[in-house]
């Protein structure tokens, strides 16, 4: 193969392939290129020296500098748990009313409070507070358990019918289920309920039969733990029947359904997600919440 | 050197063997190194295996390809760790094959849901995310509270997992079927069997709040409820970790 042929133009050679007429010419390869690869290479044995690189069976050179991902990690967790450090024992040890009392940590409340907020309890609660059918609305600032902190913080510890082995418990029993109540029963009830309640939205033309018959059986079968007057027992985490708010629904269906089927709803515990500083600012958060003005649910 | 490359490139055969040689490189030193070094996979003692009815819901999540938009991996960054929780370890996903780490959250990460919320919210959730979250943008997944779990094939998932070295033994493929009832039919004899099989601590409830039937929807809450909870050994290593940095 002729290698040897000069381009006459440049005076080059040429790569001595042809294709119809048109022939190669056998440039080489610019000096820079290869200067850049050196460069790299160069860089790479100095790479290898520093950072975790070669596999040696069942270890690895760990390097110069001592790289590890996990190392970074916990020393930025460290970093800014010591940055916090000027409120977070603080958050932990000062009763509430001490906190409430001052400016610095109720703004760490109101900016940390949204934030945790918003990443662990907005999925259920909403991102306003204000629940939907079978997740409390917080802000309307009636609870269950009580409203006191201490209360509240305790909630957030160990959940409600949760997993963790203090939970509180509650349940409302299936009344209608487990053959306690008729259905005839349990109309009367609602009747009763409903005439005694602020607030049950549409009403329904039975909520007039059986409301006598059904405050005897209120009596009877439901006081025990909603109370002789319907108006709730925290210690037991159930609700007040007369204040208008119905955490699955005030209506004749969901009042059935409610009643035949009982309710137990659940709460997770938040002791092994969250710091004792964190639960207690979104204690101190979920008791600031306020309710919409005009209408409820996402203003 | 030039001799050589016009040698190697008029030989067909040669020269794709070059072009392999040279590309696997990268694979040869980066990855198979992988399966001689030590700690590449933590050793956790207290390691459990998903029962069937959460691998049913596994696989459930991959038909429906939610890792599209969840990732399953909290990466060692400061923000990442304080939003979701301890870094993910390889240990936790050794039983995942494939794993389903992702690559992209158009959702959030998923790696430590397990216990966050409520299985009825999970449940509302899936029906319709927006009664729940309404910015979101997930798709509903309504009809698997409507389609009942098949359960027959579920040995023949275990007995796959087994042969890529998950450790199920004989009486749980055997009795995949009826454990991944028993595991949605709390009280019932075959509850008591998933149990005695898989642990205590294992989640024996109604997922979906439909009492009598298993359906899809069972096994996909079943196994969102427990990732990140097959083992405590992320916990402990932060833990471990926190006290070296402490002053």
């Amino acid at each position: 193969m002729a290698m040897t042929e000069k381009d006459p133009v440049t005076g080059r050679e040429t790569t001595g392939h042809e294709w119809n007429g048109i022939k190669e010419l056998n440039t080489p390869i610019p000096r820079v290129v290869f200067v850049f690869l050196g460069l790299t290479f160069a860089f790479s044995l100095l790479w290898w020296a520093l950072m975790p690189a070669w596999p040696l069976g069942a270890s690895y050179t760990r390097g110069l500098l001592g790289a590890d991902h996990r190392q970074d990690v916990s020393r930025a967790l460290g970093a800014a748990q010591r940055e916090r450090a000027a409120w977070t024992q603080e958050m932990e040890s000062l009763p509430y009313a001490e906190i409430e009392a001052r400016p610095d940590l109720m703004r760490v409340v109101s900016e940390s409070g949204r934030r945790l907020f918003g990443d662990n309890c907005a999925a259920c609660h909403g991102a306003e507070g204000r629940g939907g059918p079978g997740f409390p609305d917080l802000s309307a600032q009636l609870w269950l358990w009580g409203g006191e902190p201490e209360t509240i913080e305790e909630t957030l510890r160990v959940g409600i019918n949760s997993t963790h082995e203090e939970t509180r418990y509650g349940q409302m029993l299936a009344f209608g289920r487990d053959g306690m109540l008729s259905r005839p029963e349990i109309a009367s009830v609602i009747s009763f309920l409903r005439a005694h309640a602020q607030d049950v939205g549409e009403p329904d033309p039975r909520d007039a039969q059986g409301v006598e018959a059904g405050g005897a059986i209120f009596a009877e079968q439901c006081a025990s733990c909603h109370g002789e007057d319907a108006r709730g027992l925290k210690t037991a985490g159930a609700p007040d029947l007369t204040d208008g708010y119905w955490l699955y629904g005030g209506d004749r269906a969901t009042l059935t359904r409610t009643l035949v089927n009982g309710r137990q709803g659940h709460m997770p515990h938040w002791e092994e997600r969250l710091t004792l500083a964190e639960r207690r600012i979104l204690t101190l958060y979920v008791l600031g919440l306020k309710p919409a003005e005009g209408g409820p649910d996402d203003s | 050197m030039a001799e050589f490359h016009k040698k190697i490139e008029r030989s067909t055969i040669g020269f794709v063997l070059a072009i392999i040689g040279v590309s696997s490189i990268g694979g040869l030193f980066e990855i198979a190194p992988l399966f001689t070094i030590d700690d590449t996979v933590e050793k956790v003692a207290d390691m459990r295996v998903y029962t069937p009815l959460e691998l049913a819901g596994r696989n459930i999540y991959i038909r429906e390809g939610c890792y599209a938009c969840h990732s399953q991996m909290i990466r060692t960054l400061r923000d990442e760790v304080e939003r979701y929780g301890p870094y993910s370890l390889a240990a936790e996903s050794q039983y995942d094959h494939p794993m389903l780490w992702g690559s992209k959250r158009t959702g959030p990460d998923l790696a430590r849901v397990g216990g966050k919320y409520s299985d009825a919210w999970h449940v509302a959730h899936l029906v319709n995310p927006r009664d729940v979250v309404p910015e979101s943008n997930m798709p509903r997944y309504a009809f698997l509270e409507r389609k009942a779990l098949k359960v027959e094939d579920l040995g023949g998932h275990l007995a796959a997992m087994k042969a890529v070295g998950v450790p199920y033994d004989d009486a749980m493929i055997a009795n995949a079927p009826a454990d991944a009832q028993g595991q949605a039919m709390p009280g019932s004899l075959m509850a008591d069997q998933v149990a005695a099989r898989y642990g205590d601590a294992t989640n024996i409830r109604v997922f979906d709040g439909q009492r009598g039937v298993v359906t899809e929807m069972d096994a996909l809450v079943a196994y969102l409820q427990i990732l990140g909870k097959l083992t405590d050994a992320a916990h402990r290593q932060q833990q471990q970790q926190a006290a070296l940095e402490a002053p």
